[in-house]
C-alpha cells in the first residue's frame, strides 16, 4: 500500500486516511431507500438518488424536499436499498454474453441500395 | 490481484466509469471515502456561517435566497453522503469521525460572517472557488461521486451569482456600504485561495489521485484559474483584491500573485482557526438534541409495520 501525500480541496490528511473502521455500524441509522423520479408525464421514472429514512411516507416527503427543489419531478418511487437485487458485475463476461455475437439483430447490419430511403 | 489492479486501471485509463460493485484497489476505496465524506463535512458545516445571517438578512428577498442557498447545500451534502455510502461506510460513521475531529471539512467555514456582505463575498468566492473544483470533479473516475457532482454543480451556479449581484448593489450603495463590500473581499480572499490546499511543489509523491482520475486538475492550476477569473469580475464591482503584488502576466496570460500565508493555512487545518471549535460544537449539539427524533421516529415506523402485518 502507498501514502497519498497530496492534499486536495476539502480533503485534509488525518493520518492515514482510513475513515472506515466497522466501529459504528448502520445498526442504528433509519434504513436507506433508493428514489426514482419521473421528469414529467410521459417519461420513466429514473434513479436520481438515496436517502435515509424511518418509513415510506417519510422517505417520498425527504425525496420532494431534496431531488424536486427546481420542479425536476412529477412522481416519486421509494424503494427500500435492501430489497434491490442486482447482477454482478464479476459475471458480466458471461452474462451478456449471447448478445455480443448477434449483430444481425442491429439495423445497421443490413445493406440496402440507396434508392430505400427511410427504412 | 495484480490483474485485477491492471484491468481497473485499464479502465480507468479508457474513461470507463467505476461502480459500487466494481472491483477496486482498497487505497482508491479509502481515498474516495476520505475525500467524498470531507466534502460532504464541508457542505454541512458550511450551512453554520450562512445561518448565522438568515435572521438578520436585509430583505425579505435575501432571506428567501439565503435560505434556499442553505437548503440547497443541505441537500449536497446528502448526495455526497450517499456517494461514499456506496463505497460500504456507514452515515453514522461518517458523522462519527466528524464529531471526533478525526474527519476534516474546508478550512474557509472556520472563518466568521461578520457583517452582511460577507454572504455576497462567501457567495462569489467561496462557492466560486468550490465550483471550479466540482465541475473538475463531475469527470472523477467513480460514478457516483462524478453523478452527485453533476446535480450540485447544477444548483450551485444560483449560488455564486446571488453573491455577485448581491456585492454589486452593496457596491452602488452608500459609502459605508460600498467599505463593507470591499472589507468582505478583504478579509474572504486569502483564505479562498486557500481551499484549493497547498502546492504542487510540496507534493513530493507520486500523484495517485491524478493516475486514478479521482482528481484531473492540480490545486495550482485550479487556483491560478480563480485567481484570472475573480481578477477580472472584481473589477466590475469597482473594488480591489487585497493582495499589491496581483499583476497581469502577458508572458504567462495568467495573473501573477503574492505569497499565501501557510503558516495560517495549516494552523487552521489543525484546529486553530477563529470558529473552529464554535462549528464542531454547532454540529455535534444539533446531532445530540435530534437523538430522540431518530429514536422516535424508528420506532414509530417499526411499530407501524407491525399493526399493518397484524391486519393483513
Amino acid at each position: 500500500m502507498f501514502a497519498i501525500n497530496k492534499y486536495y480541496y476539502g480533503d485534509i490528511p488525518d493520518g492515514g486516511g482510513n475513515t472506515s473502521n466497522a466501529q459504528f455500524s448502520a445498526e442504528n441509522e433509519w434504513p436507506l431507500w433508493e428514489v426514482f423520479i419521473r421528469h414529467k408525464q410521459g417519461l420513466d421514472h429514473k434513479h436520481v438518488g438515496s436517502l435515509h429514512a424511518a418509513d415510506a411516507n417519510m422517505a417520498i416527503e425527504n425525496a420532494r424536499d431534496v431531488y424536486t427543489r427546481r420542479m425536476e419531478g412529477v412522481s416519486i418511487w421509494v424503494v427500500e436499498s435492501k430489497n434491490i437485487h442486482a447482477s454482478q458485475p464479476e459475471d458480466a463476461g458471461s452474462f451478456y454474453d449471447p448478445a455480443q455475437d448477434k449483430i444481425y439483430r442491429h439495423p445497421t447490419f443490413y445493406d440496402l441500395p440507396d434508392e430505400v430511403k427511410h427504412m | 490481484m495484480m490483474q485485477h489492479e491492471q484491468l481497473f486501471q485499464s479502465k480507468i485509463d479508457q474513461e470507463v466509469k467505476i461502480e459500487p460493485l466494481d472491483w477496486m484497489p482498497d487505497a482508491y476505496r479509502k481515498n474516495l471515502v476520505r475525500q467524498i465524506s470531507q466534502h460532504a463535512h464541508s457542505e454541512i458545516v458550511g450551512m453554520l456561517p450562512e445561518g448565522n445571517w438568515i435572521t438578520r438578512a436585509p430583505s425579505l428577498k435575501r432571506k428567501a435566497i439565503l435560505l434556499a442557498k442553505v437548503q440547497d447545500e443541505a441537500g449536497h451534502g446528502l448526495y455526497l453522503y450517499s456517494a461514499a455510502e456506496t463505497l460500504g461506510t456507514s452515515r453514522d460513521q461518517m458523522i462519527e469521525d466528524l464529531h471526533s475531529g478525526k474527519a476534516k471539512y474546508s478550512s474557509i467555514f472556520n472563518y466568521p460572517t461578520l457583517t452582511w456582505a460577507d454572504m455576497g463575498a462567501i457567495g462569489w468566492l467561496v462557492d466560486g472557488a468550490a465550483i471550479l473544483n466540482q465541475v473538475m470533479l463531475c469527470r472523477t473516475s467513480y460514478g457516483p461521486y462524478a453523478r452527485a457532482m453533476v446535480r450540485i454543480c447544477k444548483e450551485e451556479s444560483f449560488h455564486q451569482r446571488q453573491g455577485f449581484e448581491s456585492l454589486l448593489v452593496l457596491s452602488k450603495g452608500t459609502e459605508t456600504q460600498k467599505q463593507m463590500c470591499q472589507d468582505a473581499i478583504n478579509r474572504w480572499w486569502w483564505p479562498s485561495l486557500m481551499m484549493f490546499g497547498p502546492k504542487d511543489a510540496d507534493s513530493t509523491h507520486s500523484d495517485q489521485s491524478m493516475k486514478w482520475k479521482i482528481k484531473r486538475k492540480s490545486n495550482d492550476e485550479l487556483r491560478q484559474q480563480f485567481i484570472d477569473m475573480i481578477a477580472g469580475q472584481v473589477k466590475l464591482l469597482g473594488m480591489t483584491l487585497p493582495d499589491p503584488d496581483l499583476k497581469w502576466n502577458e508572458e504567462r496570460k495568467h495573473y501573477d500573485f503574492g505569497e499565501i500565508d501557510w503558516e495560517e493555512f495549516w494552523a487552521v487545518v489543525k484546529g486553530n482557526g477563529p470558529c473552529n471549535k464554535e462549528r464542531l460544537a454547532a454540529r455535534k449539539k444539533a446531532w445530540d438534541d435530534g437523538a430522540w427524533v431518530r429514536e422516535a421516529a424508528k420506532v414509530y415506523a417499526e411499530k407501524q409495520s407491525k399493526k399493518i402485518l397484524k391486519s393483513a
